[in-house]
């Protein structure tokens, strides 16, 4: 039986990881190939690389730390932020990521999605959907694709969007709430399932995480195949393995290998 | 296998790092360090070394043209495994190209090593989400040596599945595990001296050691 993911994410700028994670005694928090070991030895299912470099020069800082994340670690590897071509997709793959993220690209120029996946097939290609909701309360929810980091309104429906760019390429969704981003009040659900029972692909659930429940209601109530948290596993509120335990015992499918 | 060396297959298909770690790590594991594990995109190393792993990471099609625009590859690739019988092992879309064709986009002829088609994946509950990514277990469709001594079935470890796509052989006998996903989805399929595995062992942590451990030592 396929189980619930659950996956951390570290923000990486310039090479470093922000806001590191400060769980263990690691010689450099700093360190995004430390910080990925010690979670692949926690039993992390997935790990994200989120890259939030300003430059575009940068990128080969990212690549270095992917590859030498790739050599360390053992599990499967998504990394996001500023890619814009087929040929930066690419160059991920070969550094070592198993999964690359597009986001703003995949806004603007959804043809990128679809070159993509008939490169190098649709299972490596994850959008990632950053919405805020734009209905008042007593209308139908309805929720907007948002770009840098929220700033940028497109006037895009999120539902609608979601259904159009899985149909056209991408194998996974990673929704953000961009309105729970940070509020650690939990996951966007209503957002979450809007979105779930529109796509055949699977979704990953991000932007909110306050508690262990957040993680269950994100699967049970919002339909999410994985669940995205940073700050709940970096600052040691929680550690994977009790998240894991908290969500099987709320009768979701795991993987508690030893 | 005393020295002995292991060519893993380069061919423009993404990710080879981790394989090639993996590899090494369960070569030391297995107590072989003296193992050479050699990253390869020649033709005459392919067919000099012991054993070969054939890795694929992307669609059918360009995994397939990627593979042909190595001068002399197939053709060493195919008289080192087929008429020297060297141990071999092919990886997600590296074991889908031994299938008889692929159906990813466009019909692509495969190797023809496994007859059978690679198609898409559709789970009979239609609420099962497609690729199917993430961790499942094996289900053991018959014993195999590369299998040994790993822990399957419902409460034995999990294998890492990424795919939208997957082999059906026309012989059911070439099935050695599958994973239950809405369905049987193969996951590992062996003939004589050639296996192959849908998922991703160097991904696959402690089973996926244990497996890469098993064909480093494999005496088909």
């Amino acid at each position: 039986m396929l189980k619930t993911r659950i996956i951390p994410c570290l923000d990486v700028k310039d090479g470093r990881v922000v806001k590191g994670v400060q769980f263990l005694e690691l010689r450099d928090a700093g360190d995004p190939v430390e910080s990925a070991k010690a979670y692949d030895a926690a039993g992390a299912d997935e790990l994200c690389f989120l890259d939030i470099t300003a430059s575009h020069e940068a990128r080969g800082t990212l690549l270095d730390v992917v590859s030498r994340t790739a050599e360390a670690c053992f599990m499967p590897l998504t990394v996001g932020g500023g890619v814009r071509t087929v040929a930066d997709v690419r160059t991920l793959l070969l550094a070592g990521a198993d999964k690359v993220g597009i986001n703003t690209a995949a806004v603007k120029n959804p043809e990128l999605v679809a070159e993509a996946a008939e490169k190098f097939g649709d299972q490596c290609i994850v959008v990632a959907i950053d919405a805020k909701r734009v209905s008042a309360a007593n209308e139908t929810a309805r929720w907007e694709i948002f770009t840098h980091g929220g700033r940028n309104p497109t006037g895009i429906d999120a539902v609608e969007f979601a259904q159009k760019i899985s149909e056209g390429g991408a194998g996974e969704l990673l929704v953000t709430s961009m309105d729970r981003d940070g509020t650690r009040s939990g996951y966007d659900l209503a957002l979450t399932r809007a979105i779930t029972d529109a796509v055949r692909v699977p979704v990953i659930a991000s932007g909110g995480v306050g508690g262990l429940d957040d993680l269950v209601a994100g699967v049970r109530d919002g339909g999410a195949s994985a669940v995205l948290a940073a700050s709940i596993f970096h600052f040691g509120q929680h550690t994977v393995g009790e998240a894991k335990a908290h969500m099987a015992a709320a009768g979701l499918a795991m993987r508690l290998d030893p | 296998m005393s020295g002995q060396t292991v060519a893993i297959i380069d061919y423009g298909s993404g990710n080879l790092h981790s394989a090639v770690k993996a590899f090494e790590r369960a070569a030391r594991d297995a107590g072989e360090a003296d193992t050479r594990i050699v990253l390869t995109d020649a033709p005459e190393t392919v067919a000099a070394a012991d054993r070969i792993v054939l890795p694929g990471v992307g669609a059918y099609a360009d995994c397939r043209r990627g593979l042909d625009s190595v001068p002399g590859m197939v053709e060493a690739m195919t008289d080192a495994v087929r008429r020297k019988g060297r141990p071999f092992i092919g990886i997600c879309v590296g074991m889908q190209l031994m299938a008889s064709r692929g159906l990813e986009y466009e019909e692509t002829a495969g190797l023809g090593w496994i007859p059978g088609d690679v198609g898409p994946i559709v789970p009979a509950d239609p609420a099962l989400k497609v690729p199917h990514m993430g961790w499942n277990t094996l289900a053991v469709d018959r014993a195999h040596p590369l299998l040994d001594g790993i822990e399957t079935g419902r409460d034995g470890l999990h294998a890492y599945f990424v795919h939208s796509f997957a082999l059906k052989p026309a012989e059911p006998a070439d099935v050695v595990a599958h994973a239950e996903y809405g369905g049987p989805v193969t996951a590992m399929v062996a003939r004589d001296n050639m296996a192959g595995t849908q998922f991703h062992p160097e991904k696959s942590q402690r089973l996926g050691l244990a497996l890469i451990a098993n064909f480093l030592r494999w005496r088909p």
